[in-house]
């Protein structure tokens, strides 16, 4: 028995072929069950995500199965015959299976939303009765596979965004974001997205400053947030304790000489001042006072690298996981029966999955 | 008397601290059943071993420094393994095992004092004076340890230089509560202490009169400035480190006190 995979995925192929091969997500587990009926194929699974489409299938003869499934999806309407898609069969199926789900073969490299995504097909894929024994114990031992190598290596470590490094730093500052007032100076792209990621950790409040009100009211309402007029900032500014700057403004709008005093009054609170404008709203000089922390555009740009780099020294250890765990696998579908065996092992496994989800 | 008991219990902390110096090292620092493991089972040989030591004095083990730091470090096991599972999970947890296999070690390196069954009946507010004032100071260890790893982590905030193991560090203000909450813990339980001390007419030891109301005095201050919110952490922690050391200090004037 072999494990084949077809696919084409960000690697391979821009956004403009991808989306020609979309499929919807009410339409995977049907696709995925009259993949796996095909003749010379047994069972199916169809991952489908913005960055990849891949087809996979358990066959006795791998040419054959190849086949099967070029021919399946030309008359689907997908020409796969072209350069964007690969093949891979036995232990190289196996394997770029294992890498996907542990987030090795993703566009931002650790990254574990394609996990719940990965989980899904094979969910819909179970539910539209299109897999058996061996494509059950693949994506089994594929999530196993994930969660070891997420626990044990620092793969997933880190934030590799600006926004996401912001969100990380006030986290290790305050802890639970949920007694947290945020307030934003100048709703900007980059303001709205870490105010954003602030807001979808459940601060408590947030206040938007904007030299434009109705922009100011925009953002507020989207964030549930309250607008201020951009001269009355200071005086809601004391309860603050995550401070974002992104204005357009030519010279600093908080300075170490306003900030001083404000500080003093409160020595057991700290203040995380998250300055995104270039020029620089916040001067540089605050850092100093006790208790406040303040991080620009560049330092914020500095993290997300630095964690990024982090995960890609992680990757020789994660292959050397999934190189015994492909191993492992090759050996047990050398002893294992016949292609089409679906009822054994399908309903624990599905639950177990659903759990997980 | 036979220092086995002590000799594992010292072995068990080495563990949890080699364990976290690895864990650390290899970047995979999580919060690991293993350093708490060896925490129990370090606390477990340690009580054994003042047991005994107890039975063959006759009295709580506090009259020297070797019994001293035993003590001390058995407190602060304790306290470490009662301030609950978030604490203990965490890295302030971890880092407790080098604290308490570092005053145990300087123990183990010195002679045990010959066990001298005391004439003198057993007075009850001597015994609780010097027990509870030395937990005590194992709440303060604690808060030294928080103290010092809530400058730590600020430094990191400050230079804007993360060292890979920053993220595994407790959130600055869960520090900087904790440090407040073991000043607390531990000045309670000194004044206790001291209380009990007087009650018992302690008072005529001078010198350890004087250094134990100079270490009441500082922290007395520590917990009023904390209590108003007139001072930063960061200052708390600077404090709550000297103060240890003073404090630390004082053992050495109990040793010269049971020699003299």
């Amino acid at each position: 028995m072999e494990i084949l995979c077809l696919g084409l995925n960000h690697r391979t192929a821009p956004v403009e072929l991808r989306e020609r091969f979309a499929i919807a997500d009410h339409e995977v587990g049907v696709f995925a069950n009259e993949l796996g009926r095909q003749e010379g194929l047994g069972e199916g699974v169809v991952i489908c995500t913005c960055n990849r489409v891949e087809f996979y299938a358990a066959s006795q003869n791998a040419e054959a199965g190849f086949a099967a499934m070029e021919r399946f999806l030309q008359g689907r309407g997908m020409d796969v015959s072209g350069d964007a898609f690969f093949r891979y069969r036995g232990k190289e199926g196996i394997r770029h299976l294992f890498r996907v789900v542990s987030g090795l073969d993703s566009m931002v490299l650790g990254e574990t939303e394609i996990l719940g995504q990965v989980k899904k097909a094979y969910q819909a894929a179970q539910e539209g009765k299109a897999t058996a024994r061996h494509l059950n114990k693949l994506f089994q031992r594929a999530f196993n596979v994930a969660k070891e190598v997420r626990t044990n290596t620092n793969i997933t470590r880190g934030s590799v965004s600006v926004g996401s490094a912001a969100v990380e730093l006030a986290e290790q500052i305050f802890g639970k974001l949920a007694r947290c007032t945020v307030m934003i100076l100048g709703a900007g792209e980059m303001s709205e997205l870490t105010a954003g990621a602030l807001h979808a950790r459940g601060v408590k409040s947030i206040f938007v400053a904007n030299r434009s009100y109705e922009r100011a009211q925009s953002l507020a309402e989207r964030m549930s947030g309250k607008a201020v007029h951009f001269e009355q900032w200071p005086s809601e500014f004391s309860d603050v304790d995550i401070l974002i700057g992104s204005t357009s403004a030519p010279h600093h709008v908080l300075t170490h000489s306003q900030l001083a005093p404000i500080m003093a009054q409160r020595p057991a609170r700290p203040l995380f001042c998250i300055d995104l404008a270039v020029p620089r709203d916040i001067d540089p000089e605050v850092n100093r006072i006790d208790g406040v922390y303040l991080y620009d555009i560049d330092s914020l740009q500095a993290i997300a690298d630095q964690s990024l780099e982090v995960r890609r020294q992680e990757l020789g250890v994660c292959e050397a996981m999934i190189a015994g765990h492909v191993e492992d696998f090759a050996r047990w579908l050398l002893t294992s029966g016949t292609p089409r065996d679906r009822d054994e092992g399908g309903a624990g496994e599905l639950r177990s999955v659903r759990g997980g989800i | 008397m036979d220092r086995i008991s002590l000799v594992i219990s010292t072995l068990c902390f080495l563990l949890g601290f080699a364990y976290t110096m690895y864990a650390l090292g290899a970047r995979v620092y999580r919060g690991s059943p293993l350093n708490f493991c060896a925490m129990v089972a370090g606390f477990g040989f340690q009580t054994v071993w003042l047991y005994q030591r107890g039975q063959m004095v006759g009295r709580c083990p506090l009259g020297s420094l070797f019994d001293l730091l035993v003590f001390l470090a058995w407190s602060v096991t304790l306290l470490y393994l009662l301030t609950g599972t978030t604490y203990r999970l965490s890295l302030l947890g971890a880092l407790t095992s080098p604290l308490v296999f570092l005053l145990q070690g300087a123990a183990l390196l010195m002679e045990t004092p010959v066990a001298v069954k005391s004439g003198t009946p057993v007075k009850p507010w001597l015994e609780l004076h010097a027990a509870v004032s030395v937990v005590a100071y194992g709440a303060f260890a604690l808060a030294s340890i928080a103290g010092g790893m809530m400058l730590f982590q600020e430094r990191q905030l400050k230079t804007r230089r993360l060292h890979s193991f920053f993220f595994h560090l407790p959130p600055i203000q869960e520090l900087a509560a904790a440090n407040r909450r073991l000043i607390y813990v531990g000045f309670s339980l000194l004044s206790v202490g001291l209380l009990a001390g007087v009650l018992n007419g302690v008072a005529h030891v001078g010198l350890l009169r004087i250094v134990s109301a100079g270490v009441w005095l500082l922290y007395a201050f520590l917990c009023l400035a904390l209590r108003n919110s007139t001072i930063s952490p960061h200052r708390v922690s600077w404090l709550a480190i000297g103060a240890f050391l003073i404090l630390l200090l004082t053992v050495w004037t109990v040793e010269i006190v049971a020699r003299g």
